[in-house]
């Protein structure tokens, strides 16, 4: 991860009409909170990174209907694409980021991965494992309505928090992410 | 039923879905078409992608059954089930068995169309609701696909409006109209049927077998509630959508979306390896958590939920005897993107309701329909495909679509003789003009066009008379009817004296052996050679003044087999192929280049000859033949003095051209030369963007599709309707742009060469 490739992804996530926070780690909390719209249901983040109050977890189905928003993590992030890489689990995170209008993806700048190749062998043996992921591109949108919609059956709005640590922060190499904070 | 009768009643079909659904098709398929041409540019390494893609669908299919065993290993792993199902009645059947009249939401699905699957689960009393917002509307409006990736795409929004405010008795002030507000009309009503629903069920874009993964590739996010919220998926798919690893995925995921509709990538790509982790969401409990109390992000993603159940029924339907077929075994590599449906001319103006059969619309229905439906279903469209063979670049699986046409045109053929057909009263007549290897019973247009070569040298061993005579009204009377050439057009007229007969009146070779820069045998082709044999001078013309001892010998005064080739006379073709080797490949061996000026002839020689020749000989032949410009290119470029030619000044006021590359000749990339040496002759060029003028060969004169190929070249029309100076590689696309603009088009030799 290069702060090349990190603003590849910035530029390749907007053209695709999603948004991108760059953030640190302390930042978090309080960025998906000024991007929360009320309601707001979400799924407990890993790395230590702590939802904000106005983020409701252990949706129902009724919340996950009435939410504006979902925030979930993300696993991976796509350089080329601009996509995140929203893995299944047992807390719901899919239907989180699905349902709401507006979905709050938070991932690390360590997980951003230059290509499609790249994110493809990254996820080959979590799916030989039995995992899913969806590879989510900005917003649902569609054109079978005589024009191009944006925001289909799925949100209609992206935002990303992007969590760098201080020395990505400045622009250095972090090199490969480290195993002790992965979510394993 | 008389073949006249059955060609008015196509003229008649084709012109009412021109006039109802044309508008509506063109607009998304060209928008599509150019959106795949950005969207691909951006890739550095597009070719080698579709080579990667190419390569594991030729290793994924040669090995299906190995692999349909370890998928089924690993969906079983996972905890779910595969059936593999041998026709529509044992995939209906299992499927219907696990929806037991429940509630079906279901996502895109092309399978569950030929299975007619919708129809099987009505029967047992069971709500099915497509949820793709095209597919809905289709399901409303009792409709089918009109194109394989965009199905409702002959739709207009004013016709969907109507169709919802009708469906749903909406009031003037609350019926939605725009774009907007009939996407979310529609999220609400879908959004109700989700939550019902008992069972969801998908289709496959791919299957991984090393992990039971299915790829869904999608934008709208319907797929992921379909597969989310029922805790059931049945998830239906051929047998051809098994790749080896899911690593293999990388290249498709690029590909599919710029291929189909220059996305380069879609909102969405799913990667479920279910019964997946998610936990159903269960609208019948809907004030209960979602998930156990305290889940985090990350928790139990790669243990199936509890609740979940999943089934994988794979389809044969005749895939495995494609997969025999060698000549179509193509088919099967094909991953639905819908970009040689996009980049047809015919299709960008007709849609798939007439290029199409049961299920699968577009260049590579054909063979999927022959595959799936039989001959019969295959025969209802397959004229459509003119071999231009645009969507061959377009291809991200580098299919040869067009051969896939010409072989199931060739057996349609067979099929039709087979069943003793009548063939018109001047069947006789044709039979006799026309010797060929085709069957008796062959449709004498077919055979006129496909031994047009034998017509023309009669032509203009006859002309002017056969001229005068073949336009006598009487004449096109008859051959309206008894033929189909339409009588809107005009016929070519054959020259008296003939390229070859010119070339050796004027006293043979003028560069001598000695000075000579090179030697070339310009292809005296039929058209040129008793059509249009203007250009054949102007060629000479050119390559003298570019100092190259130019021959054109009697003995390669041979049609190539591009004529009966387009007829599906494929045992005619390889005839005509091989004389056309006998005669060109001495002029190689002695060191002399074949220059060809029709497009279609060399399209032959470099793409076809492969299918009708030994492999060493079509090599050598294709390797021997250049385009007559991009002969020219490649002289001017070591270092051949362009002094002789004619350049833009010389033309005066004419220095501005419109240029219409031959389709053809653009999937043989040949455009690039032709554009380069007239800019290098001072000339400004304004490039076509149409794929295909519409014209192709006997296209355009057969009387069912005159409407249909002056409709194609519309676009044409529009682009150069006030050009002064048009310029057409084709023989073919300069009778269409007479047609269109009431001016005739040359050839670009035509404006280089020097004057006579
Ligand atoms: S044949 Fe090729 S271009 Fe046509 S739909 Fe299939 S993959 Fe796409």
């Amino acid at each position: 991860m290069s702060a090349d490739m990190l603003s590849a992804f910035v530029d390749s996530a907007e053209r695709h009409h999603a948004t991108v926070h760059r953030v640190a780690p302390e930042e978090v909390t309080a960025t998906i909170a000024r991007l929360v719209e009320a309601p707001a249901v979400g799924v407990a983040l890993p790395w230590g990174l702590d939802l904000p109050e106005a983020v409701a977890t252990d949706p129902t189905p009724a919340d996950l209907d009435a939410a504006e928003t979902g925030v979930t993590a993300a696993r991976l992030a796509i350089a080329d694409y601009g996509s995140v890489v929203l893995e299944s689990d047992a807390a719901g995170s899919e239907a989180v980021s699905l349902f709401p209008e507006r979905h709050v993806a938070v991932v690390r700048a360590g997980d951003v991965v230059p290509g499609m190749r790249e994110a493809i062998e990254r996820l080959g043996d979590r799916l030989r494992d039995g995992a899913s992921a969806v590879l989510a591109t900005g917003p649902s949108a569609t054109a079978d309505m005589g024009d191009l919609v944006i925001g289909a059956h799925g949100p209609r709005a992206v935002e990303i928090v992007l969590v760098e640590e201080a020395e990505e922060m400045d622009g250095h190499d972090s090199g490969p992410d480290s195993e002790e904070d992965s979510r394993e | 039923m008389s073949k006249s009768k059955s060609r008015a009643e196509t003229a008649a079909r084709i012109r009412h879905l021109l006039d109802t659904e044309g508008d509506a098709v063109a607009e998304n398929t060209r928008g599509f078409n150019r959106g795949r041409y950005e969207s691909v540019r951006e890739l550095d390494d597009y070719e080698s992608l579709k080579s990667a893609a190419r390569a594991i669908k030729e290793d994924a299919i040669e090995r299906i059954p190995e692999l349909i065993d370890e998928l089924r290993e690993s969906v079983e792993a996972n905890g779910g089930h595969l059936y593999v199902a041998a026709d529509p009645a044992e995939a209906n059947a299992y499927v219907r068995e696990v929806v037991d009249g429940g509630n079906v939401v279901k996502s895109k699905s092309m399978t569950t169309e030929e299975l007619d699957l919708n129809d099987a689960l009505e029967a047992d009393g069971a709500a099915v609701t497509e949820t793709d917002l095209g597919e809905w509307v289709l399901q409303l409006a009792d409709e089918t696909p009109s194109h394989i990736v965009g199905p409702a795409v002959h739709k207009s929004r004013e016709g969907i409006a109507d169709l919802f405010a009708e469906t749903f008795g909406l009031d003037d002030d609350d019926r939605p109209e725009t774009a907007e507000e009939l996407t979310r009309f529609a999220r609400e009503k879908l959004l109700a049927d989700i939550r019902e629903a008992e069972v969801g069920v998908t289709g496959a874009n791919f299957l991984a077998a090393d992990s039971g993964t299915l790829a869904l590739v999608t934008s709208e996010g319907n797929a992921r509630k379909t597969a989310v919220v029922p805790d059931t998926h049945v998830a239906v798919a051929g047998v051809e959508k098994v790749i080896p690893t899911v690593e293999d995925l990388a290249p498709f995921v690029e590909l599919i979306g710029r291929s189909g509709t220059g996305q380069d990538i879609t909102s969405y790509v799913s990667l479920l390896t279910p019964p997946v982790s998610s936990p159903p969401v269960d609208f019948g409990e809907a004030d209960s958590p979602v998930a156990e109390r305290g889940a985090a992000g990350g928790d139990g993603a790669t243990d199936p939920h509890p609740d979940r159940e999943f089934h994988l029924v794979l389809v044969d339907n005749g895939r495995l005897d494609l997969r025999e077929d060698d000549d179509l075994r193509e088919t099967l590599y094909c991953i639905r993107c819908g970009a040689c449906s996009n980049s047809c001319g015919n299709f960008q103006s007709v849609g798939g309701h007439a290029f199409g059969g049961e299920t699968y619309s577009g260049g590579i229905a054909t063979g999927w329909e022959a595959g799936v439906e039989g001959l019969d279903t295959a025969a209802e469209f397959n004229d459509l495909c003119t071999g231009c063979s645009r969507c061959v670049p377009a291809c991200p699986v580098e299919i040869d679509i067009p051969w896939i046409n010409t072989v199931v045109r060739d057996r349609i053929n067979r099929g039709d003789a087979a069943d003793g057909e009548g063939s018109g009263s001047v069947g006789f007549l044709v039979d006799g003009l026309t010797p060929d290897e085709e069957p008796a019973g062959l449709d004498p247009a077919k055979r006129l066009f496909g031994n047009f070569e034998t017509l023309a040298k009669l032509g203009s061993a006859t002309a002017p008379l056969s001229n005068l005579v073949a336009n006598a009204r009487p004449v096109r009377g008859a051959m309206d009817r008894w033929l189909g050439i339409t009588r809107e057009r005009d016929l070519p007229a054959f020259e008296r004296e003939t390229l070859v007969d010119w070339f050796d009146a004027r006293g043979g070779p003028r560069v001598s052996e000695g000075l000579a820069r090179r030697e070339a045998v310009v292809y005296p082709d039929v058209y040129t050679n008793h059509v249009a044999v203007d250009r054949g001078r102007a060629a000479v013309r050119t390559l003298e003044a570019l100092g190259v001892r130019v021959t054109v010998p009697e003995s390669t005064a041979v049609g190539s087999g591009r004529a009966p080739l387009s007829q599906g006379m494929v045992e005619t073709a390889r005839r005509k192929a091989e004389r056309c080797r006998d005669a060109l490949l001495p002029e190689v061996d002695a060191g002399r280049d074949v220059v060809v000026i029709e497009p279609s002839d060399l399209a032959a020689f470099e793409r076809e000859y492969e299918r009708l020749l030994p492999a060493d000989d079509a090599e050598r032949v294709a390797d021997g033949c250049f385009e007559v410009l991009e002969y020219v290119y490649g002289l001017l470029e070591n270092g051949a003095d362009p002094g002789g030619l004619t350049t833009a000044e010389d033309a005066g006021g004419r220095a501005r051209v419109a240029y219409h590359p031959h389709c053809q000749g653009k999937t043989l990339d040949l455009e690039p030369y032709t554009v380069a040496v007239l800019e290098r002759l001072g000339y400004e060029v304004d490039t076509s963007e149409t794929e295909c003028c519409g014209m192709a060969g006997s296209f355009g004169y057969k009387s069912e599709y005159y409407e249909l190929s002056m409709d194609v070249g519309e676009p044409l029309s529009e682009q150069f309707g006030d050009a002064e100076r048009v310029l057409a590689s084709g023989t073919s696309c300069r009778e269409q742009l007479d047609a269109l603009l009431g001016s005739p088009a040359e050839h670009p030799i035509e404006a280089i060469a020097p004057g006579e």
